[in-house]
C-alpha cells in the first residue's frame, strides 16, 4: 500500500498522540522535572530575587535541557521494545520521514508544557513580564533543536542496555550552542534590548538540525535495531 | 591510481604498508622536533611583553591545532567508512580517536599553564579553552560510545554516525562559543602583545606543527597495525604472517 508523505506523518502524529493519552505521566515528569531543577537553584543560591534574576536565564536553560534528556528516555524505547520500530525500519517508507513525524509530536508532548510553564518560573525567579515573550520564544525554538539533536543520541544508544548515561554524554555537548544562544536570548531582553539576533541564530540552528539531524537518525536506528 | 587506493583497503596490504612507513614517519618526526624545540626555546628571542613564558606555544599551538586535524580525519574516515563500508576506514577512525584525546588534553594542560603566568589564573572561560573542552567531551563521548558495544561492527558504525555529526557541529560550537563571550564583558584576556610575529619566532613554530604531524601519522601507523591486528586475529594471513616473525625470532611454533 503505497502512501504520500503527509499521510504517512499523519499516521505517525495521530498514533504517537493517541499513545501519550494513554501514558501521561510520560509528558508530565519533564514538566515537574523542569519546575523541581528551577527550585533547586533559589534553594541552592540565593532568595534575593535582584540576584536570582541575574541567573535566571541560564537556570531556566539548564532545567529545560536536564528535562528534554530525560524526556528522551520515553522517545524510541517502547517502540524498540515491543517491535514496532522494526517495522518502521523494513516498512517502504522513509525511516527518517517517520522517525522525524515522532519526534515532532515528542516536542510536542514533552517539550511545549515546559514553554508554556516557563514564564511562570520566569517570574519565580524575578524576571520583568517584559522579558515573557523572549522567554517563550526562545525555549519554543530552543527546546525543538533539543528534541531533534537529542533524538540523534537517543537513537545512537538506543540498543544499548544501560545507555541513559552515555546518550547525555553524547548529547550534552553537542547542544552546547543551543544553550548558549538561548540563554543570551533571554539575558539580552531581561535587559531590555532587542534579542532578534540570538533568537535568529537559535533559528538557524533548529532549520540545521531539523534538515540533516533524521538523516542521522535513522542511519543511527538503522544500526541499532538490527 | 585508483587500484592502489583500494588495494589499501585490504588489511594485510594497509598492515605491511603501515609497517614500512613508520620509520618514514618517526625519525623524520624526531629530528624535526628537536629541530624547532632548539629553534623555539634557545634562537628565538623572549617576548617583550610575556618574556620567556610565551615559549609555551610551540607546544600548545601544535597540540591545539592537531586536536581538530585529528577530530576533522577522524570524521571523514568515519565517514568513508560508513559510505562505501570499508571496514579499514573504521579502524582508522578507531585509532585516531585515543590520539586526539591525548592532543586535545595537551592543549588544554598547557593552555592552562600558560594562563597562570599570563591571566593570573588556572583557567579563564576564553572562547578558545571553552571549545577546546567541549571538543574533549566529543572526544569522550565518541570514545565512551564505541566501547558500550560488544559487537565491533556496530561499534564502527555507531560511532562513526557520531563523529560525522559531532564534526558538523564544531565549527557552530566555535562561533557560538565565540559569540558568547563577546557578549561577556570580557575578561581582559584578548591578545597580548602585537599580532604580527617576528620571523624568529614563527619559523620554529611551524616545524613544530609539521613535526606533530609526522608524529601523528607515526603513532598512527602503529595504532593501525595493533587496531588491524585485533579485528582480524583470526584470519589466515595473520597466522601466516606470525609465523615467519616466530621463524624469524627463534620462537618455536606451539
Amino acid at each position: 500500500m503505497v502512501q504520500g508523505l503527509g499521510e504517512v506523518a499523519w499516521t505517525v502524529v495521530v498514533r504517537e498522540l493517541k499513545l501519550t493519552s494513554r501514558r501521561w505521566d510520560q509528558a508530565v515528569q519533564p514538566l515537574v522535572f523542569f519546575c523541581v531543577v528551577t527550585t533547586l537553584f533559589p534553594l541552592a543560591t540565593t532568595s534575593d530575587l535582584a540576584e536570582l534574576r541575574h541567573i535566571a536565564p541560564g537556570v531556566l536553560w539548564v532545567a529545560a535541557m536536564l528535562a528534554s534528556l530525560l524526556a528522551l528516555e520515553s522517545l524510541f524505547r517502547p517502540d524498540v521494545d515491543d517491535g514496532t520500530m522494526e517495522q518502521w525500519v523494513l516498512s517502504q517508507q522513509p525511516l527518517a520521514w517517520l522517525l522525524l513525524a515522532k519526534t515532532a509530536v515528542h516536542w510536542l508532548v514533552t517539550g511545549v508544557p515546559l514553554v508554556l510553564i516557563s514564564p511562570l518560573l520566569a517570574t519565580a525567579l524575578g524576571m520583568a513580564p517584559e522579558a515573557w515573550s523572549t522567554v517563550i520564544a526562545s525555549l519554543a525554538i530552543g527546546t525543538a533543536t533539543l528534541s531533534v539533536l537529542g533524538a540523534v543520541g537517543a537513537a545512537l544508544t538506543v540498543s544499548l542496555r544501560r545507555g541513559n548515561m552515555l546518550m547525555a554524554l553524547l548529547v550534552l555537548p553537542l547542544e552546547m550552542p543551543v544553550l548558549i544562544f538561548g540563554a543570551r536570548a533571554i539575558e539580552v531582553a531581561s535587559y531590555g534590548e532587542n534579542p532578534s539576533s540570538s533568537l535568529m541564530l537559535l533559528t538557524a540552528v533548529l532549520l540545521f538540525s531539523v534538515s540533516l539531524g533524521p538523516f542521522a537518525m535513522a542511519q543511527a536506528m538503522r544500526i541499532g535495531i538490527e | 591510481m585508483w587500484t592502489w587506493f583500494h588495494k589499501l583497503a585490504s588489511p594485510p596490504y594497509a598492515y605491511d604498508v603501515a609497517g614500512k612507513c613508520q620509520p618514514w614517519f618517526w625519525w623524520p618526526s624526531l629530528i624535526l622536533m628537536a629541530v624547532s624545540a632548539y629553534g623555539g626555546l634557545v634562537l628565538a628571542p623572549p617576548d617583550y611583553q610575556q618574556k620567556d613564558a610565551f615559549r609555551i606555544i610551540y607546544v600548545h599551538a601544535p597540540s591545539a591545532w592537531m586536536s581538530l586535524f585529528v577530530y576533522s580525519t577522524m570524521a571523514i574516515a568515519a565517514g568513508v567508512g560508513l559510505i562505501w563500508r570499508i571496514k579499514l576506514a573504521h579502524a582508522f577512525a578507531a585509532a585516531c580517536a585515543p590520539i586526539g584525546v591525548w592532543f586535545t588534553g595537551l592543549a588544554l594542560i598547557t593552555g592552562s599553564v600558560w594562563g597562570k603566568p599570563m591571566w593570573g589564573t588556572w583557567w579563564a572561560w576564553d572562547p578558545r579553552l571553552t571549545s577546546e573542552l567541549i571538543l574533549l567531551f566529543l572526544y569522550l563521548g565518541y570514545l565512551s560510545l564505541r566501547s558500550s558495544f560488544e559487537d565491533i561492527s556496530r561499534a564502527d558504525r555507531a560511532s562513526a554516525v557520531l563523529a560525522v555529526v559531532g564534526v558538523v557541529n564544531v565549527p557552530i560550537i566555535h562561533y557560538s562559543v565565540i559569540w558568547w563571550n563577546s557578549l561577556h564583558q570580557g575578561p581582559s584576556v584578548t591578545k597580548t602583545g602585537a599580532p604580527t610575529i617576528d620571523p624568529s619566532m614563527l619559523w620554529p613554530l611551524f616545524c613544530m606543527i609539521v613535526a606533530f604531524m609526522l608524529f601523528f601519522a607515526a603513532v598512527m601507523c602503529d595504532r593501525l597495525r595493533a587496531e588491524i591486528l585485533k579485528r582480524e586475529r583470526s584470519a589466515k594471513w595473520l597466522m601466516k604472517e606470525v609465523a615467519v616473525a616466530h621463524e624469524r625470532d627463534g620462537v618455536p611454533n606451539v
